[in-house]
This record gives C-alpha cells, structure tokens and sequence, in this order.
C-alpha cells in the first residue's frame, strides 16, 4: 500500500485481492508467539541493567549483578546443593531406569498396563500431593533438606521422560543383533553392553539430559522438602521472588534459562541424530 | 531385517523382567505408593477416626469456595490456553522450512525454560512499579498504578503461559495428520472455509483437543507455583491453603486431606479420560 492511499481502505476497490480473514489469523498467531517469548525474553536485557529489573528498557550494560551471585554465599550454598542433587537423580535415573527400558521393550513384563500406569503415576499425580507426602513422611524422620529426599522424588519425576526415550530407541534396535552376539557365547549382560548400549547411547545421553534439567529446575517439591539449612536454587528463586525480588534474580533467571534451554536442545537434537543416523544405515 | 523365530527363545523371560524392574518397583513403593496412601490414612485417622477432615472441607463455606475458585480457575486456563494454541498448532502444522523453526522455536524457548523464572518475569511486568503501570502512568493514561499483580487475572495469564506448550503440542499432533488435499477437496465442492473448519478440522482434531484440554486442567488443578507467587493471599486456591495448612498452621490432617481429595479428583478424572491420555499407550501398546 502506497503512502498517499487513503486511510479507510474499504472504500477503494483493491487491485490485488488481499484475504482479510488469513492475515487476522496469522497477525492473531504471531500476538500469540509474542505472548509466549515475552517473559522469557524480558528478564534478560535487565539483567544487564545499571539500575537492576525495575528499569526497562535498561539504561547500559553491567555485569555487576551476576557478579553479585557469584559472590554471595547464600546463592553459591543453593546452586551447589542443586547441582549436587541433579547428578546424583541423573545417576539414579540411569541405574533404575535403563533396565526398566530393556524390560518393557526385550522383556515380558506381567500386568503392563498397570506397570505404566505407575511408571506415568508422578506426572498424573499432582506434584504438591507427591511433595506433602513425602514432607510428611520425611519431616518426624529428620529427613527434610536431605540428599536423600530430593533425589528420591526428582528421579521419580524424570523416569517416565527417561525410559520412554531410552525404550523407543531401544525398540529401533534389531534384536537379532543381541541374539547373535548371545549365540557367540556373550552373555545377556555382555551382549548388552557391548553391542546394544553404543547403538542407543545418544538416546540414553538425551534422557540423562532430560532429567538433569527436571531436577535442577524442578521448584514445587524443592520448596516443600527444602529445609531452613538445605535450600535448592529453585527454592531460594521462589523466596526471591516471593518477599522482595532483587536485581540479582534476573541474572540468575538468565543463567538458568541458558542452562536449560541449551540442555533440552542437546537433547532434542542428540534424538534426531540418533534417528537420521538409523535411517541413513541399511538395516542388515 | 529376518523374522526372527530362532531368536524369541532367546527372550528375556518374565522372571529376568520381573528382576530388572524391581529397583524401580521398590523406588515408588517408597517415594510414591506409601508416602500417598499414608497422606490418605493420616486424613482419615486423626484428629479421631472418621471423615471429620473432609466434613470440614465440605461443611465450612471458605473451604468450597477455595474449592470453587480453583476449579474455576483451572477451567478458564484450559479454555483461554485452547483459544490461544489452536491457531498456532495450526499455523505450525502447516507452515514449513524457516518459518516452522521460528514457530517451533517460540513454542520450545519458553517450554524449557524454569516456571519460576517465568514467574518471576510476570511480576516484573504486571507489579504496582512494573513495565506495564510504568508504560500506562508514563503515557498519562492512568494516574495511580493499576492493581495488576495478586489478582487472580495475574494467576490465569501466569498459569495459561505456563501450560499452553502443553496443549499446543498434542494439537499440533492432530492437526499434522490432517491432509492439506482434505480441505482443498472440500473447497473445490463449494464448502466454505467456516464450514471446512467446522466439519473436517474439528472432528479430525477432536482428540488432541480433548488430549490438550485435560492435561492442562488437571495440571492447573494442583499447579502451586503460579497460584502461590502471582495470586492473592485473600483469595486463596486449593495449593495455597494446602501449603499454609502444611507449613504455617501445621494441620498436618487437614492438609492430608485436601491433597487427598484434590489427588482423588485429578487420578478419577484421568482415568474417566484414560482413553486420551493413552497412558496404558505411551510405552507402545504390545499387550
């Protein structure tokens, strides 16, 4: 539309037919997508910023409130706790959750329904139930703020993602491969890990992923089992935000979505690698 | 690939099976199935035995109503989140190269990145000195500060963007499978494009709608992040009061049983539905 036409368009009749209704729907699409990458995107450029959050757009460039994390003691004692717990549900999930993907996939596994319906039970389930639960449980026990506690209900919280990636993949595997291995005198175990375990391990990297950044972001059960001494970063965010939320908290915000988000993206990608590399080898 | 005769005999057994899953069996036994149904026991056992918990929660007003408003609130997310993803799912099953990375891009960033920090970033936004009163009071448009944050209008537009990934995909799952040759045939025979939506789309669509739309109730229903961080103290919703009851008056009972009930709720509702959330599914329906 040239700049000399006249501002109410309905009046002249247009030369090329311009479809009102698709550009309502893609401009409604696009507000949408606006929507949805708003948050995520605010938060960063004020983490950069001179004055802290309250200020938008910022005024310069600083990097003194990630300085200011980095220094802090409290923050440093939370981002430790946290990383220490993701390990230790990624290293839970794998022991756990791999012969559980070899089972449902190479094995016969009595009453299946039922078995996924428990497998899937801590995402049905509301993740405050699964939390008050286990606080009420751990709490006469002295168990809140433990290792323990979190790591038992983070890996919970990461099986369903982690066996459902390992045992597609698995499924994608021959099985006559195993088979010969096993009729050359290796045995189950063996055949496993020397020949199964390299063809899916891109998989099972993908899932470990998967449940790192379950735990690690993971706030609702955090917050309950967290103690007054053993708070996770996410449950140190939560009181953040809660009473007065500090300028440092965007830096933070930016930190963790970086993680995440580059995290899943390894994941996702190291799935579709897994896939092109299957599709592109001649199944023997 | 052979048809493998020789190698089913040498198929793990169900003994082997049986064996692998037991660490995983053990584990929610211990972390889930009896911390679950102790919660239950302990709501039902104390003060004295008998449903007096739960007579509570029925009997005394503020409890329905805390009830009432979750309900409602979940249901409004579920409604607003379809409103909002169905157009995209659509936009993204049929737009392709670049611009299907874009869309594709928009859906994921904020999928994988942390509730909390984007929670955080709709305080920023909607607080009494936050970006949107600072626009409005900045322009003249308002002179005192709009209450935006506490409300629970900050609670369905922080608990809609939280969720909606989680209806847009299982649509855009649907919608992927519809051929584009389906509408243009319908076109060609004169159908109108309300009429192709209304008629073809739909119905093919129905199930991811149905699919979406349950997810994001149910998880609303017992969502306690948005609710405790961006909803108002004076109205409360099911999660809060669990948490105030858990943490500050310490009515370990009475908390027992508005999880209980919430859980009851959520786990009956999923099961009615079972069909489409194929939990018995996920796994690859080899019976």
């Amino acid at each position: 539309m040239s700049a000399s036409a006249p501002p109410v368009a309905v009046a002249r009749p247009p030369a090329v037919k311009v479809d009102a209704g698709a550009l309502t729907a893609r401009a409604y699409v696009y507000a949408v997508l606006v929507f949805l990458l708003l948050p995520t995107l605010i938060i960063i450029p004020m983490s950069f910023s001179p004055k802290g959050y309250l200020e938008f757009p910022p005024s310069g460039f600083t990097l003194h409130w990630y300085a200011e994390f980095f220094e802090d003691r409290r923050w440093q004692a939370a981002t430790v706790l946290s990383f220490k717990i993701a390990f230790a549900t990624v290293a839970a999930t794998l022991l756990v959750g791999t012969p559980v993907a070899y089972a449902i996939v190479r094995g016969r596994l009595l009453m299946k329904p039922a078995f996924s319906v428990l497998l899937m039970g801590p995402i049905i389930v509301p993740h405050i139930a699964i939390a008050v639960a286990l606080y009420l449980w751990l709490a006469p026990l002295g168990l809140v703020g433990s290792l323990f506690g979190f790591v038992l209900a983070h890996t919970m919280l990461a099986l369903p993602f982690f066996v459902f990636t390992v045992a597609s993949a698995l499924s994608q595997i021959d099985q006559e491969l195993e088979a010969a291995a096993m009729s050359c005198g290796a045995s189950r175990l063996r055949a496993f890990f020397e020949v199964t375990l390299p063809l899916i391990t891109p998989s099972v990297l993908s899932g470990s992923l998967f449940a790192f950044v379950i735990s690690f972001d993971e706030p609702t059960i955090s917050f309950f089992l967290s103690s007054i001494r053993d708070r996770t970063l996410p449950r140190r965010m939560f009181e953040n935000i809660e009473h007065s939320l500090t300028p440092e908290l965007p830096a933070i915000a930016t930190m963790l979505t970086v993680l995440s988000v580059a995290l899943l993206l390894g994941a996702f990608l190291l799935t579709r690698w897994e896939k092109r590399r299957r599709q592109a080898a001649p199944s023997s | 690939m052979s048809a493998g005769g020789a190698s089913n005999a040498k198929g793990l057994g169900a003994a082997g099976s049986a064996l692998l899953v037991a660490p995983f069996l053990i584990l929610m036994a211990l972390g889930f199935l009896y911390p679950l149904l102790d919660l239950l026991r302990l709501s039902v056992a104390e003060p004295e035995l008998g449903l007096s918990n739960y007579q509570r929660l029925v009997e005394e007003p503020v409890y329905a109503r805390v009830f009432l408003r979750t309900v409602w609130i979940a249901f409004a997310t579920a409604v607003l989140a379809l409103i909002l993803g169905f157009p995209v799912a659509w936009f993204m099953a049929r737009a392709s190269g670049w611009t299907a990375a874009i869309v594709a891009i928009c859906v994921l960033l904020p999928f994988w990145s942390s509730v909390l920090v984007r929670t955080a970033a709709w305080t920023i936004i909607l607080g009494r000195e936050g970006i949107i009163n600072t626009a409005l009071t900045g322009s003249g448009l308002t002179r005192q500060p709009l209450t935006l944050l506490y409300t629970q209008g900050a609670v369905l537009i922080g608990m809609t963007h939280a969720l909606i990934p989680f209806m847009i995909l299982p649509l855009y799952g649907a919608l992927r499978a519809i051929p584009r040759d389906l509408e243009r045939a319908a076109q060609v025979m004169g159908a109108g494009r309300v009429a192709v939506f209304v008629e073809i789309i739909l119905p093919i669509a129905r199930a991811g709608i149905v699919t979406g739309f349950l997810i994001v109730f149910l998880t609303a229903l017992g969502f306690f992040i948005t609710p405790a961080l961006l909803g108002s103290p004076q109205e409360q919703m099911i999660v809060t009061l669990v948490s105030q009851q858990v943490r500050e008056v310490l009515d370990w009972p009475f908390a027992a049983a508005i999880v209980s009930a919430l859980t009851l709720a959520v786990v009956v509702i999923a099961s009615l539905f079972s069909r489409y959330l194929a939990f018995d599914r996920v796994l690859g329906g080899r019976s």
